[in-house]
């Protein structure tokens, strides 16, 4: 089971960056969902997995989960929805004052080592 | 008044005049001039205190963890420096009120003028030296702020620069000393410092220590070679001149130095350096001062000999020394404050500051002539003024030093110096004033009123007064001063006739020959243009350009503008830095157990995996590759849900909900496809990069996984306590809103800040060129044939109440089960959407008209609001309490304060997400698309 979560990460993380280093905006958004459902992910692992034990305190219960890495990826899922939020409304905006959705400085800004 | 309330008042007054500005220049002064006056009235209570002795100290823990506390402590040495900050700065303020005109911006200039009176009180009353550094760097910025006041002239905006970047460089290697010096002393209070002389003398780091400290103070003092920044920074206002560069500013260095002259001194290496950077600066500057032809540049480069002289003084090591230095403070403060007011009252009257311009004043201006000729002859260490005696001391000492065997050449060059300095204070009267009176003053001269004269008329009187009266008018606070600096009891005595002395030789030799040096200037003059002149300002500016040519050589080798570029280098090296960790490292054995694989969990694998790899192919077909992230989406929530995490998959799934319509909604004016327009060599290079990132991401969290904690985790005492402490069962919600809660404030608070960023771009971006775009916008989608489907609408009106409820009861038991404001939020949000979706922006707008960015406020204020709370109650911030609340015919039921909490996460999450969604709608509204009730069509087509 481990193992088929840490390939899904891998996966995950692999789409991720393969997204974000497209040259169009709504590629790069899609990319940055990817990773950080990898992040999430990858975080929740640390607190190792654990099947049917959620961290809800009852006498029942025969121990708990580790609670800490989910409240911690609980606000982190909310700010990358804030940050894709973010990020959405920019390639928006940028493609509707700028005509295209390329992410790239155009050509003639670039200030490069030579140029 | 404590001492710590005199630190503080000066920055409370920079308030006032941002709050009087529109009454006035004339309100706005009165105002920083009450506060001030404050400030001097509670420090001058505190005169008999200090004189008997003691020290007047206020402490504050502030972080006392690492040993920066606010500390204060009121000395001689604090207050010889309080009554010189805040005396001056009570006539500067009156001063610059009537120099400054009425195009010039008041408000602003008293306000950074009163946070640089701030940062300097703060700085010679600060018992810790952490916190000192922190009133250091703010001397610097707000001298920027204040030299670079006139916007306008580039000479005001380089000096500022120049000034900033010198001595904020100076700052920093200071602050690196004053670390080691704490590390040395065992800790970070300046009287403790003080007092351990030998513990740090004896240290290794003293030496590095010492240099980095000095390097603060030279800078700040303007000592060679630093000293290039000071001319340059006379482009300031001249109240600001007077202000920072004769009585304040300049003397923080000085300051400095006489602080830690017990801990520091009597080195052969501080007399080496200290010393010898004294006199190489006192003559240097007395020599260029003489040839400078602007007004305030000669007062400048005097400026900077006479703080050379102090630092000389205090280089010596000797406590007659010290205290002659003292001496020296005030009477300079005194002389060059009025000179540079002076020089102020010129320009303001002809219109020039150019010495060659000027000349024959005398007639013409008589009031100004009299004040500078007193002040001049201060300087120039006649008697019976107040720079004689200081010079006098000053050529004592240097011949003491002569006498001990030390060099003869301190007491000839100490001479030189003084003469030099002769030289140029009779040329400021003689080229000004003296002489026929001329024809071709850019501005017909006149004396100015008593605004600009009474305050350099009072430091004038000063100047006589304490030249005549030295014992009875200052002897007190230069012997407090001196005790305060070498920690032993100083009863100097000043008289302005010592008998025949060395000292009164070598003064006659200096006037003498000043006045000889002055018959033959023009001579010297040309003499001088035939030398060659370094000119310090090329030298900066090839350094600065050097310097900003590496770096952004250094920064275009890795972002060049284009993005992919830059974020592929990162992966790359994160790749790289992770392996060499994974290989350097050492990783416990992977022993831990694997769960056994069930099917259901294959199936999910397989589906993730299909789904991602499908995106990737697909990803150019907008909106399925929307559908197939919604896919991931679902599955990552399941996974959550698998693995004993029913918060995680309920937010997850909504988050899921809120993201694609974003997605979908932003995609309606985005195109629906992306171009192809990389080559194969760069997509299998992105594929390789990619695939080296989720290898080494894969490998790492299954190495995790297979390993127990290395350290005991800190879970278990929150899983113990969260019934205990909290008062809930649910132990994620209770860390969320209790143990961490702090953390979470500050989450809801960048979740609120994404949201208004969002909306001000939408604001940006309906004000702009855009928004003509937008107007004519024509979509290339396909519409289906019914915009807002029956069934749809029906659905979704019906469903709003039961959303609703469903919303209050996920955050009603949040605190026990899984739920709380964060998932509350989102379904709440879901259920307004869903509104918007299936009737349309403006059916919903006209019908929820809620504010959303008002929540957002509400939300964080409730937060915090809850958070204080348990301020009342005596608790740390966010301390929650809790109980049980009776109700009639229902079980009883929890009412915990970190309910509160989550009300403000829970109005904060709405405002948020309905804020970046609605900014959106508007864009939708702005493009034209559906501006009417969506009813009004079909009674058209009717």
């Amino acid at each position: 089971m481990e193992f088929l979560l840490a390939s899904a990460i891998g996966c995950l993380t692999a789409a991720g960056v393969y997204l974000t280093l497209r040259k169009r905006s709504f590629a790069v958004v899609l990319g940055m969902t990817m990773l950080s459902y990898a992040t999430n992910l990858f975080l929740f692992a640390t607190g190792r997995l654990v099947i049917d034990r959620p961290p809800i305190l009852s006498e029942a219960a025969q121990g708990y989960t580790d609670p800490l890495p989910q409240a911690l990826v609980l606000t982190a899922i909310v700010i990358s929805f804030g940050m894709t939020a973010l990020v959405v409304m920019m390639a928006l905006g940028a493609f509707v004052e700028g005509g295209d959705d390329r992410i790239d400085l155009p050509r003639r800004d670039r200030r490069g080592p030579r140029a | 008044m404590s001492p710590a309330l005199i630190a503080v008042l000066p920055f409370l007054g920079a308030l006032l005049p941002g709050l009087m500005v529109r009454s006035g220049r004339s309100p706005a002064a009165i105002a920083c001039a009450a506060i001030t006056a404050v400030a001097l009235l509670g420090l001058l209570l505190h005169i008999p205190t200090v004189l008997a002795g003691e020290v007047v100290t206020t402490r504050l823990p502030w972080m006392p963890q690492i040993g920066l506390n606010a500390d204060f402590m009121l000395d001689g040495l604090g207050l010889l420096f309080g009554i010189l900050i805040l005396g001056i700065g009570l006539l500067i303020i009156l001063y610059a009120r009537f120099y400054l005109s009425e195009q010039d911006a008041a408000g602003p200039f008293f306000t950074y003028l009163m946070l640089f009176q701030g940062a300097m009180t703060g700085i010679v009353l600060s018992d810790n030296i952490l916190m000192m550094l922190v009133f250091w760097e703010l001397t610097s910025l707000s001298s920027f702020l204040l030299i670079g006041f006139w916007k306008h002239l580039p000479e005001g905006r380089q000096g500022a620069r120049m000034a900033l970047t010198v001595t904020a460089l100076g700052g920093l290697a200071m602050i690196a000393g004053c670390l080691m010096l704490g590390q040395v002393a065992g800790s970070y209070r300046l009287s403790e410092i003080i007092a351990q002389r030998e513990a740090i003398q004896g240290s290794d780091l003293y030496l590095p220590a010492l240099l980095l400290i000095l390097l603060g103070a030279f800078t700040k003092s303007a000592q060679f070679p630093f000293h290039f920044w000071l001319p340059r920074a006379m482009a300031a206002p001249t109240p600001v001149s007077a202000y920072l560069h004769s009585a304040t500013m300049v003397k923080a260095g000085i300051f400095l130095m006489a602080r830690l002259w017990p801990a520091l001194s009597g080195t052969p290496e501080w007399f080496g350096i200290v010393a010898t950077a004294g006199l190489v600066t006192m003559l240097v500057g007395a020599v260029i001062a003489l040839f400078q032809d602007d007004l305030k540049g000669l007062l400048a480069y005097s400026t900077v000999s006479h703080l050379g002289l102090i630092t000389m003084l205090l280089g010596f090591g000797t406590e007659a020394a010290a205290t002659a230095a003292m001496f020296h403070i005030t009477a300079h403060a005194s002389f060059k404050a009025a000179l540079f007011m002076g020089a102020g009252i010129i320009d303001h009257g002809t219109h020039t500051r150019s010495i060659r311009q000027l000349g024959g004043l005398r007639s013409l201006m008589p009031l100004t002539f009299s004040l500078i000729l007193v002040a001049s002859l201060s300087m120039a260490g006649i008697p019976p003024f107040n720079g004689f005696l200081s010079k006098e001391m000053m050529l004592e000492q240097a011949a003491a030093q002569a006498g001990q065997g030390m060099s003869w050449a301190i007491g000839a060059l100490a001479t030189l110096a003084a003469l030099a300095s002769v030289a140029y204070s009779l040329r400021l009267v003689a080229h000004v004033f003296l002489g026929p009176a001329r024809d071709d003053y850019p501005h017909a001269p006149h004396d100015p009123g008593p605004g600009l004269w009474a305050g350099p008329a009072l430091l004038v009187g000063l100047v006589v007064v304490t030249g005549l009266f030295p014992n009875a008018t200052l002897g007190w606070l230069v012997a407090a001063a001196g005790s305060a600096v070498t920690q032993t009891p100083q009863h100097p005595h000043f008289t302005l006739w010592h008998g025949i002395t060395p000292a009164l030789a070598m003064s006659a030799l200096a006037i003498g020959g000043g006045v000889l040096l002055l018959r033959r200037w023009h001579r010297a003059d040309r003499l001088r243009h035939r030398l060659p002149r370094p000119d310090a300002k090329r030298v900066f500016d090839a350094v600065e350009r050097a310097v900003a040519r590496i770096s952004r050589g250094f920064t275009d080798s890795f972002t060049n503008g284009s993005m992919s570029r830059a974020l592929a280098l990162l992966m790359l090296s994160c790749v790289i830095c992770g392996f060499a960790a994974w290989h350097t490292g050492l990783a416990r054995p992977d022993l831990r157990p694997m769960l056994p694989v069930t099917p259901v969990a294959l199936m999910g694998w397989v589906l993730m995996l299909v789904a991602t790899g499908t995106m990737v192919a697909l990803h150019r077909r907008r909106i399925l590759a929307l559908v197939l992230v919604g896919i991931v989406g679902l599955i990552v929530s399941c996974t959550f849900v698998y693995f004993s995490a029913p918060d995680l998959a309920l937010t997850q799934i909504t988050v899921e909900v809120v993201t694609v319509i974003l997605m979908l909604l932003a995609l309606n004016f985005l195109p629906k496809r992306t171009v192809l327009d990389t080559s194969n060599v760069k997509r299998g290079a992105d594929a390789f990069v990619a695939a080296l990132a989720g290898l080494g991401v894969g490998i790492l969290a299954y190495a995790i996984l297979r390993r127990d904690f290395a350290f005991p985790s800190i879970s278990g005492y929150m899983v113990e306590n969260s019934y205990k402490l909290g008062g809930g069962d649910n132990v994620v919600n209770v860390i969320l809103v209790d143990f961490r809660g702090f953390d979470t404030y500050g989450e809801i608070t960048v979740l609120g800040i994404a949201g208004l960023a969002i909306f001000a771009m939408t604001q940006a971006l309906l004000g702009g060129r855009a928004s003509a775009r937008l107007r004519g916008w024509i979509s290339e989608m396909r519409r289906a044939g019914d915009r807002h489907p029956l069934m749809l609408v029906v659905a979704t009106r019906v469903l709003m109440p039961l959303s609703l409820v469903v919303g209050l009861y996920i955050f009603l038991r949040g605190h026990n089960a899984p739920g709380g404001g964060f998932i509350a939020g989102l379904v709440v949000s879901v259920a307004l959407v869903m509104q918007y979706m299936a009737s349309g922006y403006a059916w919903a707008m006209a019908r929820q008209n809620i504010p959303y960015h008002a929540l957002i406020g509400l939300g964080v204020l409730a937060a915090g609001i809850t958070g204080a709370g348990a301020w009342f109650a005596g608790m740390p911030f966010l301390t929650s309490a809790y109980g049980y609340v009776h109700l009639w015919g229902v079980d009883p039921v929890e009412w915990a304060t970190a309910m509160g909490f989550d009300t403000g996460v829970f109005l904060a999450v709405v405002g948020a997400v309905m804020l970046a969604l609605n900014s959106l709608s508007r864009i939708a509204r702005a493009a034209g698309q559906e501006t009417a009730p969506s009813d009004t069509p079909q009674k058209g087509r009717r």
